[in-house]
């Protein structure tokens, strides 16, 4: 009769005596630094000469907060009913978005490639266009194929729109179907960036021929931007909209196409803005961008020029932040803020003195992008948390010099600094010489939390260690209770862990 | 679901390419073909290793996937600089599970994003002085980095960066192995050409520069075996206890040192033949080293390869291996006595990488399951031909099989389970088939050696027996 099966995976297995002998064993092969050599590198990546040393790159980045531009592209054309992203260049970028994405909505991501490969180099890629656009269309029958870019179509300067209407005339696809493009430098700007140029090119295609109505239909645009908890927000923002009477049209609705029942079918297309709302769009009253940098410049500029719309950019997040954001939408659509709001609005200032106590005074750190990072950071100083280090490795320069105005003018946030190009080895060094009591940003922040002993509130993109965070909103009151959860219970967790006699059962 | 006859199948083919435009119809008949185990050699049946169609949802990556991704980036005591702009470091950052002992950015540098970044300046004017100028930071903010590697993305190819000439002249001046590899995305068809193109870096930079410190007629290396969930520490660990002694891991949890040393190993053993075999073959050639292929899934493989490595040792050690066999037999039959009875008569569809399309057959197949089908991403026709004995007769065989033609064909084959990648996980989740990612190993592992199976044998049933897909109607769609 055999033990009872006691199965040890790898979280287990490998601390047994045998495998430990046989990798101790194996160092002599590897040529291992000794323990002490190791220590004493590792006490002076620790020390302030380093700290300075680190700040001295001028040339090498170490794992940065940001990813390229066709990654936010096809997460704009995702949005879109029935739309196929599809990038033009080299196959293997669309495998790593595609598998970017799979690991953090834990979903199903369609997107193709046309597979760019060394004669494409020489001569273009506009053969690839020609059957890349046949393919699809004809095994994936979509509505719309929103076509982006990849950096090595960008170095050899292929011409998207060119290389379309030549598609075109070769009957690849018919000729009044929408192939909006854009053009995705991975050597400019970042995935918001990306997010940015492919809604332009889609709604700037989508409404060419959509006259400008003398007067508005009454609906507002929301654009949700590159948010990693887009499933949420989406659905939590279009509720309160629901709450608030006002008519709208979501601008790359992927709320759905990310978030599908699991019912024996894949829906490869599920949900979207269809083309008939883009068409209402361009006469709405006004558009909402809940994530300034993901329209910064292309978006913007359409709607506030071609579309002549009112454009508002601010983050419904943190009371302030959601207070404005609706009293904004109140004063654009003329309607109430309705009482039901209120009262979420009180329960979420409720929940938040009911964890006052653990959070005043706390310091933080945070790394993500630019709208998200100061949208959280003002939220904590609600809380009385205060700032310490803010990385932002995207953003502009001009943009950090206003967030550091205004940290600079806050009782909460005088002792915080952005620090924007910076990296997430940068904030090690931070963190080492300026310790903080919690870290605020995605799941590339466990490493440093770990070797500091410090808690990570994953709030950021990429998320691909925890599970479903993306289905609760960040956004609104509702938005604010969730951050508020996993903040403070973070917080009490590491305390309980850390704490030697106090074992209290009340916290 | 009664199993489908071969003819069944080779209808369900023409069925399936009938979607496809005439051109992308016509090559791609030439990657999907019903199995015999009669047959000598795919060469009739199957083109392998070719461009895959535009615009059909390949999963397939890119060079530098195959070169940064697989075979140099789990080297641990290498800084791996991802050349070129930033995306490509960041998607590969961390999330292939090939694990490492050692501290993450001091004496380790595996789960790290070290790019060049490059903006829009670095393609108009070159990126040849930033990455000069890179390589000296690495030596300042690293102090026990012993090496660099070079990964080119796609652009370096395309400016016209001499890397080889600034790998060169900052090898001499800080004294350390600095390796380019022209790993270019757009290069090849696949990841395959990436490994190809790291093996023959590994070839002209590192293999033979160091020696070791002393010999034994016992010395193997492990090839092709990238530690994901710990699989090379699972084999080595069935070695060690053999008698042999691993002087080389390639190049999961590997070392600069084991790679240049390993021209002194007495037998290569070579796990993952399509990303290694190169580097197998040029140390037989060069060094008169034998290479040997093994399996290390399941049980009866094991027991196969232990035997066949031991034959081309002394007694001694083919004494040992028996003891190893026996010692682990209770173990192994008590996992099947538990885990067989669950999965006997399971269906599994399979398409992964260069080499577990066929090696974990036989982990399958002592558990009791059947596979109906399976396909490489990126393999060749010798992988095909290494296949078509251990598929079973009517085997549906596809090779970079399109995301279309793999719904359809696990719709109308609906097996029990199926393991693929993450690209394809959740798709056949949400059609209710149960789903095992056979890259990462779903994080879990390790699957390698005879503590992998036990893991192996649990996730699968965990897989196929999971609660929730009996419950996908609702009760109040019963009829």
């Amino acid at each position: 009769m055999q033990e009872a099966l006691n199965i040890k995976d790898h979280n287990g297995l490998f601390e047994l005596e045998r495998y430990k002998e046989s990798q101790e064993a194996k160092k002599a092969f590897e040529k291992w630094p000794t323990e002490d050599e190791i220590e004493k590198v590792r006490a002076y990546t620790c020390s302030d000469e380093y700290k300075e040393k680190n700040f001295g790159r001028t040339a090498l980045t170490i794992n940065p907060a940001k990813a390229c531009q066709p990654l936010g592209a096809i997460f704009a054309a995702a949005g879109f009913d029935g739309c196929l992203p599809y990038v033009h260049g080299s196959q293997g970028c669309t495998a790593y978005f595609r598998s970017h994405f799979n690991r953090h909505f834990k979903e199903p991501f369609a997107a193709v490639s046309d597979s760019m490969t060394e004669d494409a180099a020489v001569f273009g890629g506009h053969k690839n266009m020609i059957a890349g656009l046949k393919n699809a269309y004809a095994l994936y029958k979509p509505k719309m194929i929103a076509v982006s870019s990849t950096c090595m179509a960008e170095v050899i300067g292929d011409d998207l729109n060119a290389f379309i209407k030549n598609a075109k005339k070769a009957e690849s696809v018919p000729a009044d179907f929408p192939v909006p493009f854009a053009h995705t430098p991975s050597f400019v700007g970042s995935h918001v960036t990306g997010y940015d140029n492919m809604l332009k090119g889609i709604l700037f295609q989508l409404t060419q021929g959509v006259e400008k109505a003398p007067a508005d239909n009454g609906k507002v645009n929301i654009i949700p931007g590159f948010d990693g908890f887009a499933v949420g927000n989406i659905q939590e923002i279009k509720r309160i909209l629901k709450l608030m009477g006002v008519d709208s049209i979501v601008l790359a609705d992927n709320s759905d196409v990310l978030d599908t029942p699991l019912d024996g079918t894949y829906k490869m297309y599920a949900g979207g803005t269809t083309i008939e709302e883009v068409k209402a769009a361009k006469n709405a009253r006004a558009t909402f961008a809940l994530l300034p940098d993901s329209v910064e410049k292309a978006t913007k500029t359409l709607i506030k020029d071609e579309w002549a719309q009112q454009f508002f950019a601010s983050i419904p997040l943190g009371l302030a932040g959601t207070d404005a954001w609706l009293m904004k939408l109140s004063e654009v659509t003329g309607k109430e803020i309705p009482a039901e709001l209120e009262r979420e609005r009180g329960k979420a200032l409720d929940a938040m003195t009911d964890s006052n106590y653990y959070l005043h005074g706390k310091r933080f750190a945070i790394f993500g992008d630019p709208s998200y990072a100061e949208a959280l950071t003002d939220f904590y100083m609600e809380l009385g948390a205060e700032p310490v280090h803010i990385v932002v490795t995207n953003g502009s320069k001009k943009w950090a010099k206003a967030f550091n105005k205004k940290l600079s003018e806050s009782s909460f946030g005088k002792g915080g600094k952005v620090h924007q190009g910076a990296d997430l080895w940068h904030l090690r060094s931070l963190m080492i010489s300026e310790p903080v009591d919690f870290l605020v940003g995605s799941t590339h922040g466990k490493q440093i939390a770990k070797e500091l002993d410090v808690p990570l509130i994953r709030i950021g993109f990429p998320i691909f260690d925890r599970h479903h965070l993306h289905r609760y909103p960040t956004f609104g009151y509702r938005g604010i209770i969730n951050i508020l959860t996993w903040t403070v219970n973070a917080i009490l967790d590491d305390l309980d862990r850390k704490a030697t006699f106090n074992n209290d059962f009340v916290r | 679901m009664p199993a489908l006859s071969k003819q069944e199948k080779q209808e369900l083919i023409s069925e399936v390419l009938a979607a496809y435009p005439e051109e992308a119809r016509a090559e791609r008949e030439k990657h999907l073909y019903v199995n015999d185990p009669e047959m000598e050699s795919t060469t009739k049946c199957l083109t392998a290793n070719r461009k895959s169609q535009p615009g059909v949802m390949t999963a397939r990556g890119c060079a530098y996937a195959g070169s940064k991704g697989v075979v140099w980036g789990p080297v641990k005591d290498m800084v791996h600089i991802s050349h070129g702009p930033v995306g490509c470091g960041q998607y590969s950052w961390g999330t292939r599970r090939n694990y490492s002992t050692g501290s993450t950015g001091i004496d380790n540098f595996v789960v790290m994003q070290v790019t060049s970044d490059f903006q829009e300046r670095d393609i108009v004017f070159g990126g040849d002085k930033k990455l000069e100028q890179m390589i000296r930071e690495i030596k300042e903010i690293f102090p026990l980095a012993k090496g660099i590697t070079i990964q080119s993305e796609c652009p370096i190819g395309l400016i016209g960066d001499d890397i080889e000439a600034v790998a060169k002249r900052m090898s001499a001046e800080l004294n350390m192995p600095i390796v380019p590899v022209r790993c270019e995305g757009f290069r090849g068809v696949s990841q395959s050409l990436g490994h190809h193109l790291a093996n023959d870096t590994v070839r002209d930079h590192v293999l033979g520069t160091a020696e070791p410190a002393d010999s034994t007629d016992y010395d193997v290396a492990i090839i092709g075996d990238y530690n994901i969930g710990g699989d090379a520490w699972a084999s080595r660990i069935i070695l060690e206890e053999m008698g042999l002694r691993v002087i080389a891991q390639w190049s999961g949890d590997g070392t600069l040192n084991e790679m240049q040393t390993t021209h002194k190993a007495k037998l290569n053993l070579v796990h993952c033949y399509r990303s290694m075999n190169y580097i197998a073959r040029h140390m037989e050639e060069k060094y008169g080293i034998p290479w040997l292929e093994y399996n290390f899934f399941g049980p009866t493989k094991i027991e196969e390869s232990v035997r066949a490595i031991a034959a081309k040792f002394d007694k001694k050690v083919q004494d040992k291996a028996e003891e190893v066999i026996a010692s682990h037999k209770g173990r192994m039959q008590a996992v099947l006595d538990k885990y067989r009875p669950r999965l006997e008569g399971k269906k599994v569809m399979l398409y992964v990488g260069g080499l577990r399309p066929r090696h974990v057959i036989g982990a399958y197949e002592d558990l009791g399951m059947e596979i109906i089908g399976t396909g490489y991403e990126f393999g060749h026709n010798d992988d095909y031909d290494r296949t078509l004995k251990e598929a079973g007769d009517a085997t549906l065989i596809y090779d970079d099989v399109t995301a279309y033609e793999l719904e359809a064909f696990a719709e109308n084959m609906r097996p029990d389970v199926i393991g693929a990648g993450v690209k394809e996980k959740y798709v056949f989740q949400k059609m209710g088939i149960p789903f095992r990612q056979m890259h990462s190993w779903d994080y879990s592992g390790p699957y390698h050696g005879y503590d992998g199976f036990e893991i192996f044998a649990r996730d699968m049933d965990m897989a196929v027996n999971a609660p929730a897909y009996k419950l996908m109607k609702a009760p109040w769609k019963n009829a």
